[in-house]
């Protein structure tokens, strides 16, 4: 049974230039999976991202997700059922309110879905800001007196905090230097392996995806191109975007007749 | 650098400063200096100003010392002036925000009620509405906030429209925030410094038409305004000019004051808008 089944989703800006954002697009996510979803830029990923979020309406398809109809919750019943359901966006600084502090936009989450009680709710806010590797400290200082990697850091705990089966990860690390980047990366792993919650990876780097995807997806101009097994698109990509995406990835080589071995 | 230091670097903030703390003294201690009823006769009528040791401004037609008229009359165009552009700027402010945030037919609906209320002059209005309520202090601030809420509610939506598409605001609701809690909690306090800059505009505007309304009787009959003070004056004013240019003075001091404190006041903003 599938956590996600995203089925014929379409989705057209309107406007002079009709942009056909997403041109029936499905995809399926298992619990504990993680489908790195790549593509160049426009190519309708983060569409696809804010549509499963009900940030952007869908024009035609269907949403399953935890087995309900996704798509047809509506105010109060959405607004509940969204702690399944969560976000981190790429920019870590746009993504606070620039007067929030730590601890006060991981407790809005705790305090809108009702989660445990008033005065506990610090302590919640302190055990999720160690479960990303922060400390207790930082929930009183302001959202933008900390680094880029600490304030994805708090994104993730906000995210975490309502319990979510799934995260969708809009270019979560796009905006974070090589370093950090990597840290990131690992504590997401980490995290899927202790509490089994499935990630939607968008990005358009194929690095990045291969070091946390199980399945990935190719998106190009609105359309899914190519899915399978992550080791097995970057072995043998069969669409020109795959290509093209696997060509695009930097590599170190110091001796280059060698080939690169296998992973 | 924070935001009182940057405010006291500018040198129109300083005077404004200045100025409307010498109005706002005047206005609270009009009562020590000048106890009691400031409409009571105090000596012979139209003494001119220093002839008299006793009362330095002189007296009016009625013998009514001009100068604690002057200094009460301070007292009611500050509180109309200050109070009418609270009310103003809360509504608009408001308004504008759900508007903006809402979109769609709310969008559409504030927004004719906002161009129903600026196709009518302010002042007038305001003057039919004192006719039809009667002159009092809280009629004369509503009169007033009818007809200036207008900018502010313009203002504030055009700012909530870009911060709405902002990613906070996509990620509050991610969380499950009610539109309401988003539109009140987080987009409203980011929009309102740009609003906050028209205070000056309206603050003044309300003062003067404040006196307006006086000058045509239309304000409170029981309390002294500037306004007032200047109808009152027309009537001599070829014998008796002093009584019309005093409370004249008073209003383009305000006024001044208002301005200049909110030019001080932009400039500290745009200096942090420049920073961050």
């Amino acid at each position: 049974m599938s956590l996600l089944e995203v089925s014929n989703l379409c989705k057209t800006y309107p406007g002079k230039r009709r942009v056909m954002a997403l041109d029936d697009v499905s995809i399926t996510l298992k619990r504990g999976e993680t489908l790195g979803l790549v593509g160049p830029s426009g190519s309708g990923k983060s569409t696809l991202a804010r549509a499963i979020m009900r940030l952007v309406e869908p024009d035609t398809g269907s949403i399953r997700f935890e087995d309900g109809d996704w798509l047809a919750l509506r105010g109060r019943a959405l607004r509940q059922a969204r702690a399944r359901l969560q976000m981190v966006f790429q920019d870590p600084l746009g993504t606070f309110n620039p007067r929030a502090s730590v601890g006060g936009a991981i407790g809005d989450a705790l305090r809108i879905h009702n989660i445990g009680a008033r005065h506990d709710r610090a302590d919640r806010v302190a055990v999720l800001l160690e479960r990303v590797g922060l400390s207790a400290d930082h929930a009183r200082r302001p959202i933008t007196q900390i680094s880029g990697g600490q304030r994805q850091r708090v994104a993730i705990a906000r995210a975490l905090a309502t319990a979510p089966a799934l995260i969708v990860l809009d270019e979560a690390v796009s905006a974070l230097d090589v370093t950090v980047r990597a840290h990131i990366l690992d504590l997401l792993v980490n995290l899927q392996q202790q509490e089994g919650i499935a990630y939607l990876f968008v990005s358009h780097d194929l690095a990045v995806v291969r070091a946390v995807s199980h399945r990935t997806a190719i998106m190009e101009a609105g359309r899914i191109v190519e899915t399978g097994p992550i080791q097995n698109v970057i072995a043998a990509p069969a669409s020109a975007t795959g290509r093209a995406l696997v060509a695009a990835v930097p590599r170190l080589i110091t001796n280059p007749p060698a080939k690169e071995p296998a992973p | 650098m924070n935001f009182v230091a940057r405010f006291i670097r500018s040198p129109e903030g300083i005077a404004g400063l200045v100025l409307l703390s010498l109005l706002a003294a005047a206005a609270l201690l009009a009562p020590v200096f000048f106890p009691g009823d400031p409409l009571a006769i105090e000596g012979r009528p139209l003494l001119r100003p220093f002839e008299h040791p006793g009362l330095p401004l002189g007296t009016d037609r009625l013998g009514r010392d001009v100068m604690a008229e002057l200094f009460h009359g301070a007292r009611a165009s500050m509180i109309v002036g200050i109070s009418a552009a609270a009310v103003a700027i809360l509504v608009g402010a408001l308004v504008g925000t759900l508007a903006g945030f809402g979109g769609g037919l709310i969008d559409e609906a504030l927004m004719r009620v906002v161009e129903a209320f600026q196709i009518v002059p302010g002042f007038l209005l305001a003057l039919a509405f004192v006719s039809v309520v009667g002159p009092s202090l809280t009629v004369v601030v509503i009169a007033i906030a009818l007809g200036s809420w207008t900018g502010p509610a313009r203002l504030a939506r055009a700012e909530v429209l870009s911060i709405r598409e902002r990613d906070f605001v996509a990620a509050a609701r991610v969380i499950g925030m009610h539109p309401l809690e988003i539109a009140v909690k987080e987009v409203l306090p980011l929009a309102l410094p740009p609003v906050m800059a028209l205070t000056s505009v309206i603050v003044a505007g309300a003062v003067l038409t404040e006196a307006a309304l006086s000058f045509l009787g239309l304000g409170d009959p029981n309390i002294v305004t500037w306004g007032s003070m200047i109808a009152e004056g027309r009537n001599v004013l070829r014998s008796a000019a002093y009584l019309s240019i005093v409370p004249g003075l008073g209003l383009v001091a305000l006024v001044l004051g208002v301005y200049l404190f909110g030019e001080g006041l932009v400039e500290a903003l745009a200096r942090r808008e420049g920073q961050g």
